[in-house]
């Protein structure tokens, strides 16, 4: 018998059974499964769209994320600049090869250095896109792909997310319901599947090992910056 | 090799613990840390007590289905190109580890924090195969250097002062320039993030845990604050998960639930920094990511306790509450308990893993104060299985001889009533006199143990029961 054989054997023995759960209970089973149905979502993101926006910010701000406001995507890499000068950051960045960043007009902004793709060791600072954000806890959702490499979330120290608006949703469960709806989707090359990583990012990496004191930049991000674009 | 508990001596690791002044330090400053953020992440959200009973509701349905959501998150992760192995005992685990690390020639691994690495002894296997495992969680990677067991179960090195860390870095980082500054924890975190920055780029294999596997899409979730957790299964070639069988949720929704109460109940945040959803291997286009995904789920003894009065421990999401909330923990810290799990969630898992011959001590390390079980996020009635544990410990006759005789002593009084109130009533007036000068006695004939660490407040002179026959009553 192999292990997985004795293991689910001695798992049902000790559930009072001969063998699997028997069909009708095996139908009940897959169709809570499938169904997606929610549990309790608290109630604080009962909000208008406005709302959600200013709770995630809120949110955010309370787990030392910082955030910028712009008008539209053709003031980012003026804000993007501003900000890195303001922290004395160096000017090159690492940045995802995402269509959303394409939008907006990097070249007028001769100071920044800009390399598309996936960070390397040396990298100071990463700009991103976030596909959704939760409003919930002020947390940004990132998926994997040839768009996005998750390393840019975690390898550099600081790490700039370029966040329109109207992509902050309530929940978890409402990022859950467009990754899958995105798997469904013969455009958004998934081929069915879930992207491989999906992060959900809270605030700057952070520790409280030693002596539970708080201290930011523990192996992620020290500074998180996120660029709300108010009007996409 | 086999697991090294020392759960045995807990009456003298407690011991040596309450004498160990750094540790006492350190309980000391983390103990409201931790209590106060829960209240308060706890007091935030209206939910929170119904979240409570859906994520205990979950957990209890997916148990009661457990072989029937295993089979269907296999079939998952095979779906998405990942690799499951079950492994019914640590020793199984070991093994798969290995001959994963030799099939990639791994020289070096990468560790995030997994409390089933430590269940399993996953470094010291690697260490004896020549393969060097490198713990990147900041606790872990104190804890590491120094050679001992994490304390608690999400804060590994909460037993330190922050000039033992210091001491040990100087110790280990030896190329460094011996007069650096190196007082306060931002410096000491940055040593260690510069040192182990260099090291995810050299190994060949990470290892994380998980914090919860998805049935419906053959997942698994790890929270962490840090991001090191990320980086280790980022990186490499392989990503290796280790879990346990009841991890398992069926859903994402279901997944929701569990993390809304998990930060909230450890460390009081709302959300932890980084929450990761891990779905097999790299998809063809993707620039970074693991080649492979390996899952590998551990039973040693879990299958066991289901079906049993200690099945209700198998909701346990590691939060560490109980731990934060329990005097005893408090006052002896987590090496006390001799093996992976500290805490009242240790003092009842632990005789179910290794048996309550081999920790029987534990399950009476408890004051049955219950807060653990009032803080607990699934509300596991952890008191009342302390006491289950306890009967058993009786019943085969493990208790030690003084408590035998002192307990069928107690049972033939307790008969006697009588007897009984003449011979407290005795013993209350005795009690009395002897601390009459200064209310409190710091020494008690046949409890030296007990007056060691503390004081008893002298008795008033009556019993409980002589003053309620005389009629006194509460106001």
């Amino acid at each position: 018998m192999s292990d997985r054989e004795i293991v689910l054997g001695s798992l049902r023995r000790s559930l009072g059974r001969d063998g699997p759960v028997d069909a009708d209970t095996a139908n009940k089973l897959r169709a809570r499964m499938v169904g997606h149905a929610r549990n309790i979502v608290p109630q604080r993101t009962e909000l208008d769209d406005a709302g959600l926006v200013s709770l995630f910010e809120e949110m955010a701000t309370r787990v030392h994320a910082t955030v910028a406001h712009v008008s539209d995507m053709s003031e980012v890499p003026a804000a993007v600049g501003e900000y890195l000068r303001s922290e004395n950051l160096p000017s090159e960045i690492v940045m995802a090869p995402d269509a959303t960043l394409d939008d907006a007009p990097w070249s007028e902004n001769a100071l920044l250095e800009i390399r598309r793709g996936a960070p390397v060791e040396s990298d100071q600072v990463s700009v991103t896109s976030a596909p959704a954000a939760v409003a919930e806890t002020g947390t940004l959702a990132m998926y994997s792909g040839p768009d996005h490499p998750s390393t840019l979330n975690f390898m550099p120290e600081t790490h700039v997310v370029v966040l329109p608006a109207g992509r902050v949703v309530k929940s978890y469960e409402d990022v859950w319901d467009s990754i899958r709806a995105q798997a469904g989707d013969p455009d958004s090359g998934r081929n069915g599947q879930l992207p491989r990583t999906v992060n959900f990012v809270t605030g700057p990496s952070r520790s409280g090992d030693i002596e539970q004191t708080l201290l930011l930049g523990a192996h992620g991000p020290r500074r998180l910056h996120i660029v709300l674009v108010d009007s996409e | 090799m086999n697991v090294h508990p020392t759960s045995r001596n807990f009456k003298n690791n407690a011991k040596e613990q309450l004498a160990n002044e750094d540790l006492q330090a350190a309980l000391n400053k983390a103990r409201g840390h931790f209590v106060d953020g829960r209240s308060t992440a706890a007091g935030n959200l209206p939910e929170f007590e119904d979240l409570r009973d859906q994520a205990r509701e979950i957990k209890n349905h997916t148990i009661e289905n457990l072989d029937f959501y295993l089979e269907a998150y296999e079939e998952k992760v095979v779906e998405n190109g990942g690799h499951v192995h079950w492994a019914r005992t640590a020793e199984d685990a070991r093994r798969i580890v290995l001959e994963i690390c030799r099939s990639v020639d791994a020289k070096a691994v990468n560790k995030g924090k997994s409390m089933i690495g430590e269940e399993c002894e996953i470094n010291e296997m690697l260490e004896a195969n020549g393969i060097r495992p490198v713990e990147t969680d900041l606790g872990e990677y104190i804890i590491q250097l120094r050679g001992e067991k994490p304390s608690h179960i999400i804060a590994p090195a909460v037993h330190l002062t922050k000039d033992q860390v210091e001491q040990s870095f100087r110790e280990n980082h030896t190329e460094l320039d011996p007069d650096r500054i190196l007082e306060e924890p931002p410096t000491l975190l940055n040593e260690a993030r510069t040192i182990l920055r260099k090291k995810y780029f050299e190994a060949e294999v990470g290892i994380t845990g998980a914090n919860l596997l998805i049935a419906e899409t053959g997942s698994s979730i790890i929270v962490t604050n840090e991001g090191n957790g990320d980086l280790s299964q980022l990186i490499p070639k392989v990503h290796i998960v280790l879990a346990s069988l009841e991890k398992m949720v069926p859903t994402l929704e279901d997944a929701s639930t569990i993390l809304r109460v998990l930060a909230r109940s450890a460390t009081g945040q709302e959300f932890s920094s980084y929450t990761t959803l891990s779905t097999g291997p790299k998809r063809e286009g993707d620039p970074d990511g693991p080649e492979q995904y390996h899952v590998i789920l551990l039973d040693n003894g879990r299958t066991d306790m289901i079906g049993t009065e200690f099945q209700d421990m198998l909701r346990c999401i590691r939060c560490g509450a109980c731990m934060n909330h329990c005097p005893v923990y408090q006052s002896v810290g987590g090496h006390a308990y001799g093996w992976v799990y500290p805490g009242p969630m240790g003092s009842v898992l632990t005789p179910g893993l290794l048996g309550v011959d081999e920790a029987g001590h534990l399950p009476n390390a408890s004051s049955f104060c219950g807060r653990c079980e009032e803080v607990c996020p699934v509300r596991i009635p952890l008191p009342k299985m302390m006491r289950n544990w306890r009967e058993q410990e009786f019943e085969k006759h493990l208790s030690p001889g003084a408590a035998r005789v002192g307990l069928g002593l107690w049972a033939f009084m307790a008969r006697r009533p009588k007897l009984y109130q003449l011979a407290t009533g005795l013993q209350m007036r005795l009690l009395a006199r002897m601390g009459r000068a200064r209310g409190r006695l710091s020494s008690v004939p046949l409890a030296k143990g007990w007056t060691k660490y503390r004081e008893l407040p002298a008795p008033e002179g009556r019993t409980f029961q002589s003053r309620w026959k005389s009629g006194e009553r509460p106001q």
